[in-house]
């Protein structure tokens, strides 16, 4: 019987041996670089002839992103499309990491970096999360070249190149726009108990409390922690306004003003309204939660349409825009556009800097942005985008982002630095613990002297 | 002198092996070590000298760390334990020389095949604390047996909410504590029950004074692995809780202060302290052990 | 007769045990077999519409380009990681050198570093030694974060072997890889079986080296599978179709080599 279980493993070992051997000799062997040149060279050489017999590794471009999956995936591989039709002869490695946000790809991207191997040109959110972070660590090049010559302080909206810049400089190119304070609705709930879309802060809570009476458990859909902080900015807009928005995080208001403490108290208001089993729920479980009527209301920024409204086989909802689900501003938000933005870059030391700035060009011209959003479900940061190649929904967005005027999302990383961010999140879970209003205020005082613009 | 030589062949046998852990563990939590004393922040390294002050900081007001000892100690007592008991009541079923054994085997062990990832995500829907009409889950299983009793507030029960997130940890790993365990019982010899039954003991007596401590050496050892696992938690609890305060474990806090806040001196410190936590757990055991050894 | 009549009694228990092991596999599977409009929560226990097999299809073709860079890594880490491991076992318990016995517990603390504090330095070292990127890098580093555990197996269980076996050897003549070769070698095969589904569901289920040390060719399944949510949208039926094929692989290991498992378990259990 031992003897059986010996050659058994026997076998086990030697075919693993054979199949480390295997994988090991043509990388072990080689240098990196020449083992992606070898794996390359044969489609290089039947695509142009010619042109490309010389050794040399064929060039590359690698980009790095955290769309991996459904829409942004599809809308990455449509841009692919494109520059593999510019530059045959540049093949682009997409280095996509998923991951909450992008949370696991920030720690790729950070052992990266410290490793001295920038990848040619990586994702990040436009605003302060790529400015207090890497910009500030000198680790990317000023774009105001590229800018120039694309013409792109014309057709980026005046508003939004601020917020993306340092000094004065731009640093990264918008792809597409988000909006984080759309208001989604369920209007055949909403004609069922006979309540009207609310047209301010306070209407809304009248109808709230309506639907409440009216026998609904819980007419506001809420889920995790994130997007409680993002409901929160949304009333804080409401209730400070957008200028006043802007200027507390950029350090010209003062966080300790009365507006501030009525922003939080009014998000106690509506958690009184909200689903007891908020704090284990995806976004897009309450999401959900709306389009099936359980709820009537909920505030999440608008890749939620693309859930509503996408294909069911990809994991989508597949329901009809404006009879199942419908949407407007956050009710006191109307005419602010609370953005955020998927935006690349051009990292010092980038290995294939001539690509990089190729790409970036791509990025920000009017093919590939009607190429990816479409497919993302995600307006054109641009503002001379075709418009009929657009759903519902975003046709109606891409009309406010023309007129409205733009102030940064928080949680989406436009107007605080990851640290400081990191330091609200924490913050506002204990508020959602203890609910004491004046005293996440503080909070609030107290980290932007620590780690925002405030003065000590 | 053959004997000489033949010690140095070993000692150049693991040679290798110590190399490389000089190198991957203790050269970097050397680095840890010297990075947690620092004024790291943000991309570029700082190895400005700060003393404890990262350590201090983590000690003195810090309600987030608070909340993390105090999660880690509640997942940790009910996670080993519970998977110890689930993973002992399996193989005692079990060791009974059943029929069908081995696709119960199989069965309770698979769970740890798959990526934490996705089960806690399952976990997550299945524990959903929703009341009323929108009753999910578990609780509305339990409601449809008729077992209203067992209806819970699960992971967002206030203050023990952190109980329930070692519920799918179990599930997990108990089936690796039922094979060690297993094992354990067919080691030992049928003659020793024999005997007691002869002379009387109940199936009870048997187990209690001759079976239980017999298992102590694969009890310690699974606690060991089981112990070390859980002050590791990271993807398991995110999945299962997304990152929320009254959730968090000190590795979610460490990842979060050093990748999303890029505070790298502070999050260097509690990886740190998660060391030296296992330290305190790992230390007395190898003592035990080896002690134990010396003496046979 | 009586006993063994009570223990058919025990098929309630494991049964419903059975059930509970079950309940999330049931969710998974399910959920693989619907469409975005089927999943909620409040669905999860219902039958999908339809069994049709496009997203398992489909899951497949997005970790299929990756599975060969699992095997590639897992193989010869599992394997190696093992071998290493029986040596230092076999010379840390039968031919302890001065200080062997402070060396076993060092390479032993090795296991609970965690893996998530050390990633920068780790890059950088990797990068130094030229195997950043590569799948080689990740193998080496399955195999020394794999000592540990390893190590502490066979030690365990060559501590148990009388010393007399090795002392007779010796004064046969036989040397110190002899004896290792001739009588250990042989007689450790379960626990070699118990080392290598331990590292085998390690390696095979481990995402963060995976992601951090490879370039994108080089990713294994766990990190495909991950790539299957997108930033912002989850597509659950795949996400869920494509957890269950990856852990197939797994399972299959488990129930071809359970039985030795188990023995090799039994090989080395009591005497901890």
């Amino acid at each position: 019987m031992p003897k059986k279980l010996y050659v058994v493993f026997a076998v086990v070992l030697v075919v693993a041996m054979t199949l480390a051997a295997c994988a090991k000799t043509p990388v072990a062997t080689q240098a990196p670089a020449a083992t992606e040149a070898a794996a390359t060279q044969a489609p290089a050489a039947t695509e142009a002839p010619a042109a490309t017999q010389a050794p040399a590794a064929k060039q590359q471009l690698e980009v790095f992103s955290w769309w991996t999956g459904g829409g942004e995936a599809a809308g990455l591989e449509a841009m692919i499309a494109i520059w593999n039709k510019q530059n045959p002869d540049i093949e682009f490695v997409n280095a996509a990491v998923a991951g909450g946000a992008g949370s696991n790809a920030k720690a790729v991207l950070a052992t990266r970096l410290a490793a001295g191997d920038p990848p040619d040109s990586f994702q990040g959110h436009a605003g302060q999360e790529m400015i207090g972070t890497y910009v500030a660590a000198g680790q990317l090049e000023p774009l105001d070249d590229l800018y120039k010559a694309n013409g792109w302080y014309d057709v980026f909206p005046a508003t939004l190149i601020p917020l993306i810049s340092k000094d004065g400089h731009p640093y990264s190119v918008p792809v597409n726009i988000h909006r984080a304070n759309v208001l989604w609705y369920n209007p055949k709930v909403l004609a069922k108990y006979n309540v009207t879309a609310p047209t301010d802060f306070a209407s809304w809570l009248t109808a709230l409390a309506a639907l409440k009476t009216a026998g609904m458990e819980a007419p506001l859909a809420l889920g995790e922690n994130w997007t409680e902080v993002q409901l929160w900015e949304t009333v804080l807009i409401a209730d400070a306004g957008a200028d006043m928005y802007t200027k507390l995080w950029n350090g010209e208001a003062d966080w300790n003003d009365a507006k501030v403490l009525k922003s939080i108290e009014d998000y106690n208001k509506l958690m009184e309204y909200v689903n007891s089993d908020y704090a284990t729920l995806s976004w897009q479980d309450a999401s959900k939660l709306v389009a099936d009527g359980d709820a009537a209301f909920n505030v999440m920024g608008d890749w939620a349409d693309g859930y509503f409204s996408g294909k069911v086989d990809g994991g989508n909802l597949g329901l009809t825009p404006e009879t199942d689900y419908a949407w407007m501003p956050v009710p006191g938000t109307q005419g602010v556009y609370d953005f955020l933005s998927d935006s690349f870059n051009l990292p010092v030391g980038a290995k294939n800097r001539d690509a990089a700035i190729k790409w970036l060009t791509l990025c920000g011209s009017k093919e590939g942005q009607d190429a990816f959003n479409p497919v993302k479900g995600s307006i054109p940061a641009r503002n001379d985008a075709d418009k009929s190649l657009y759903g519902v929904y975003l046709q109606s967005a891409m009309a406010d982002w023309s007129k409205d005027t733009v102030v940064g999302s928080l949680w989406h990383g436009v107007v605080a630095n990851d640290t400081w961010k990191n330091q609200i999140a924490t913050d506002f879970g204990a508020f959602i613990l203890d609910k004491d209003a004046a005293k996440f205020q503080a909070s609030m005082v107290a980290s932007c002297a620590q780690f925002g613009p405030c003065k000590k | 002198m053959r004997n000489k030589k033949e010690k140095w062949l070993a000692f150049l046998l693991v040679s290798p092996s110590i190399l490389a852990v000089a190198v991957f563990v203790y050269g970097f939590i050397g680095w840890t070590t010297r990075v947690s004393f620092t004024a790291w922040k943000g991309m570029i390294p700082d190895y400005t000298f700060v003393k404890l002050q990262n350590y201090i900081d983590l000690f003195t007001n810090n309600l987030r760390f608070q909340i993390d000892i105090r999660n880690t100690l509640i997942f940790t007592v009910i996670f080993v334990f519970g998977t110890l008991l689930l993973g002992l009541i399996t193989a005692l079923l079990l060791d009974q020389g059943l029929k069908g054994e081995g696709l119960f085997r199989n069965l309770f062990i698979f769970p740890m095949a798959i990526s934490y990832i996705v089960t806690g995500v399952v976990w997550r829907w299945l524990m959903n604390p929703a009341q009323g009409s929108r009753l999910s889950g578990l609780n509305l299983l339990f409601h449809t047996l008729h077992l209203d009793f067992l209806n819970s507030l699960y992971t967002a029960t206030p203050e023990w909410g952190m109980a329930f997130i070692a519920i799918p940890a179990i599930w997990q790993l108990s089936g690796y504590t039922m094979a060690m365990y297993l094992a354990g019982l067919r080691a030992i010899p049928d003659e020793l029950r024999e005997a007691a039954r002869v002379d009387g003991a109940t199936e009870f007596e048997i187990f209690r004074y001759i079976v239980f401590p017999l298992l102590r050496p694969v009890t310690l050892s699974a606690m060991i692995i089981l112990g070390h696992m859980s002050l590791k938690t990271f993807d398991l609890v995110i999945a299962v809780a997304g990152k929320q305060l009254p959730l968090d474990m000190p590795s979610i806090n460490m990842w979060q202060t050093t990748f999303d806040a890029h505070l790298y001196g502070s999050g260097a410190a509690i990886s740190i302290l998660l060391l030296i936590s296992t330290a305190v757990l790992i230390i007395p055991y190898l003592f035990f052990s080896l002690r134990k050894e010396g003496q046979q | 007769m009586n006993r063994s009549r009570a223990r058919y009694w025990s098929y309630i228990p494991l049964v419903f045990l059975a059930i509970f092991y079950l309940i999330p596999v049931y969710v998974m599977v399910m959920t693989g077999f619907k469409g975005g409009n089927e999943i909620s929560i409040k669905e999860m226990w219902n039958l999908p519409h339809s069994f049709d097999f496009s997203n398992y299809k489909l899951a497949f073709e997005k970790l299929a380009p990756n599975l060969w860079n699992s095997l590639n890594v897992v193989l010869p880490a599992a394997v190696l990681s093992s071998i290493l491991g029986s040596l230092n076992g076999y010379v840390l318990a039968k031919w302890k050198f001065k200080g062997a016995d402070i060396i076993f517990p060092l390479i032993l603390f090795g296991m609970f570093i965690p893996y998530q504090s050390i990633l920068i330095p780790l890059v950088q070292v990797m990068d130094k030694l030229g195997l950043y990127g590569g799948l080689p890098g990740l193998v080496l580093v399955h195999i020394i974060y794999g000592i540990p555990i390893t190590t502490l197996t066979f030690r365990n269980y060559y501590a148990s072997i009388p010393n007399e076996l090795v002392e007779a050897a010796k004064i046969d003549g036989a040397g110190m890889l002899g004896i290792y070769w001739d009588i250990l070698l042989p007689i450790s095969i379960p626990s070699f079986v118990v080392v290598l589904i331990w590292q085998f569901t390690q390696a095979w289920n481990d995402f963060l080296f995976s992601v951090v040390l490879t370039s994108p060719k080089n990713w294994t399944v766990t990190v495909a599978l991950n790539n299957i949510s997108g930033g912002q949208i989850v597509p659950w039926n795949l996400q869920m179709a494509a957890a269950v094929l990856a852990a197939l692989p797994t399972l299959l290991v488990y129930i071809f080599l359970g039985r030795y498992f188990l023995r090799g378990m039994m090989a080395g259990s009591l005497k901890g």
